[in-house]
């Protein structure tokens, strides 16, 4: 009697945390439906990719189905758009991630300052992050197309005969789509660097002025060693999400000209798109699940993800 | 004696570096200016031109190379519309985009709650798990979904992208949502509970009306995230009448012969919800997604 008495009491219960009516099994509820739709349309699939990529299983070709064993595995290593595909996933995702520091370092030093003006500029150079691949791509078509584009100005001032397509010209192909990506890549770079950068403490810069620091010292002693980790994080998000970029290759280039800017998860899609051809692309896929795992270890290993707070 | 002296020298020390301090600002402010006009004038114009490309085509009569779209139509509009079907494609974007803000709202509000307010075994691992799922390449999803979807007698039925669009966004949603609800009080909660509601009715009376910009901004992540997806869409769509508008555009892009000024104007049904959606969430983009964001 006295004791229950004593743990109602609101005082003895002041300096813990009041617990509310709740079960043990009361978060595993709440989680439930993420943990199954996470369960079922996404580690389901991952899984049954491994199955299939031992299979063939060709839509078009339904009396070859069967048992492959390694075969999927064997075509690819005698595959030429394979390797080719590899090459360039790694071009493509060096290129595009060096220019996308580049430009997004400095755009978000540049967003950074104070100036008249400044929430509306954040806001338009931000902007092509919302824009989806497929309609990049219908704005950079429209940007480099022979007839009506660039080309053609270019072409009346004397630069490149008339007719030239950047998209399909030998060495511009390359330039024109990570000039296209950039224009969309680059501003998500600067969003994830700016939050950090706006945690400097701006005492730090006045004291480094009043010690008659210029601007590249203060860069290198206070800036970049602040933002480093925030880079790093950055870089690697960039080149996870590069890699696994498909719709703007799809649609611009289309993986052309002949298989020169496919990279290897546009190999996948295109094998499942139009040859329908599921057991060699599951094959591709784990291929392409391997060196992304590899990609994330080292990204979980930097980041040190997976804290109870993260 | 030599302690006085050097106070001087101390002082005098400060108010020489303040005077060079001033000197050096005024010397440099034009330089200082300079840089950072010209590269973000530079930069404004790069972001800018291509948008402004895009918006000319679609406004400019066949025909013209004017680089001002005068005189304004509105014929590559009505094309588009009603000749290609953007009317019936923009009519399914919005189905699956809503269908999956909402469905993923909701289960990241759930998720989110336990995440930010209980412990329990096994949190760390769910949230690694997460996370991991953010790295699996879209492109890999194809066939295994396909074959789910085809089970299940969903191709070519607009529930099969509300789902694989919605699993795909929803893990983001959930770290994002546990943030915005970790932000809220614990304080304001528990005076609710004392005052008697229960755990739900805290929930929905404390909770929710201070979570609404997160709710919002959460929201709009997925519905662009939705939106904008195309790979899915190829591949699960087959039938016109389901077609979202970035199958539209792609149909458009492949034509033979591609009429600009109609694919110019599909582009421009398909930003301005975009742009809409953009002008309230920017303001969340830094803090919010360089927390938890993993696509872009």
């Amino acid at each position: 009697m006295t004791s229950s008495i004593l743990t109602r009491s609101p005082l003895s219960e002041a300096p813990t945390r009041r617990r509310a009516p709740a079960t043990r099994w009361y978060p595993y509820l709440l989680i439930a439906p993420a943990a199954l739709l996470v369960l079922v349309f996404l580690v389901y699939p991952v899984g049954s990719v491994f199955y299939y990529s031992l299979q063939h299983y060709n839509i078009t070709q339904p009396w070859a189905d069967g048992f492959a064993g390694l075969d999927n595995f064997i075509a690819m290593g005698q595959d030429p758009l394979f390797w080719r595909s590899l090459v360039f996933t790694g071009q493509w995702v060096l290129v595009e991630v060096a220019l996308q520091f580049v430009l997004g370092l400095g755009l978000a030093l540049l967003i950074n300052q104070t100036f008249v003006g400044r929430a509306v500029v954040r806001s338009l150079v931000f902007s092509p992050w919302a824009v989806s691949g497929i309609l990049t791509t219908t704005i950079w078509i429209l940007i480099y197309n022979p007839s009506t584009g660039v080309g053609r100005y270019l072409a009346e001032v004397g630069l490149v005969p008339f007719g030239t397509s950047l998209l399909s010209g030998a060495g511009t192909t390359f330039w024109a789509v990570i000039l296209a990506e950039l224009w969309k890549g680059a501003p998500f770079f600067a969003i994830l660097i700016l939050a950090d950068l706006q945690s400097v403490r701006t005492e730090l810069y006045e004291a480094a002025e009043v010690d008659g620091a210029g601007r590249i010292r203060k860069f290198a002693s206070i800036t970049w060693p602040h933002i480093r980790s925030a880079v790093v994080i950055a870089t690697l998000l960039r080149a996870v999400w590069e890699f696994n970029n498909v719709d703007l290759l799809y649609t611009l280039t289309g993986g052309g000209p002949a298989g020169s800017t496919t990279t290897l998860p546009l190999y996948v899609a295109q094998t499942a798109i139009h040859d329908r051809d599921f057991g060699y692309g599951s094959a591709l896929t784990v291929v392409a699940f391997i060196i992304l795992t590899v990609f994330s270890v080292v990204y979980l290993r930097v980041n040190r993800f997976g804290r109870d707070d993260a | 004696m030599t302690g006085l002296v050097s106070a001087t020298t101390a002082r005098s020390g400060v108010a020489s570096a303040t005077t060079t301090l001033q000197k050096r600002r005024s010397r440099t402010s034009a330089t200082d200016r300079a840089l950072l006009v010209v590269p973000l004038v530079l930069y404004l114009a790069f972001t800018l031109v291509p948008f402004y490309w895009m918006l000319l085509f679609a406004f400019r009569p066949a025909g013209s190379t004017a680089l001002v779209p005068w005189p304004i139509t509105f014929d590559n509009f009505a094309t588009v519309w009603n000749g290609s079907g953007f009317g019936i494609y923009f009519q399914n974007s919005i189905i699956v985009a809503v269908a999956s803000l909402v469905v993923s709202t909701v289960i990241a509000l759930l998720g989110g709650y336990a995440l930010a307010r209980f412990p329990f075994r096994g949190k760390a691992l769910f949230v690694l798990a997460m996370l991991c799922t953010q790295f699996i390449p879209g492109a890999m999803m194809l066939i295994p979904l396909f074959q789910i979807f085809n089970g299940l007698g969903l191709t070519d039925n607009l529930w099969s992208l509300i789902i694989s669009d919605t699993v795909f966004h929803l893990p983001l949603s959930l770290v994002l949502m546990a943030g915005f609800i970790r932000n809220v009080p614990m304080e304001l909660e528990e005076a609710a509970w004392v005052d008697g509601c229960s755990r739900v009715d805290a929930f929905r009376l404390v909770i929710l009306p201070l979570l609404r910009p997160g709710i919002v901004a959460v929201g709009s992540f997925a519905f662009i995230s939705a939106w904008n997806n195309f790979l899915f869409a190829i591949m699960f769509l087959s039938s016109q009448d389901q077609f979202t508008i970035p199958v539209g555009l792609s149909y458009l892009l492949g034509e033979f012969g591609t009429d600009f000024g109609a694919l110019a104007a599909g582009g421009v049904i398909a930003i301005v919800p975009v742009v809409v959606i953009f002008a309230y969430v920017q303001r969340f983009l830094v803090q919010g997604l360089s927390a938890g964001a993993v696509k872009g």
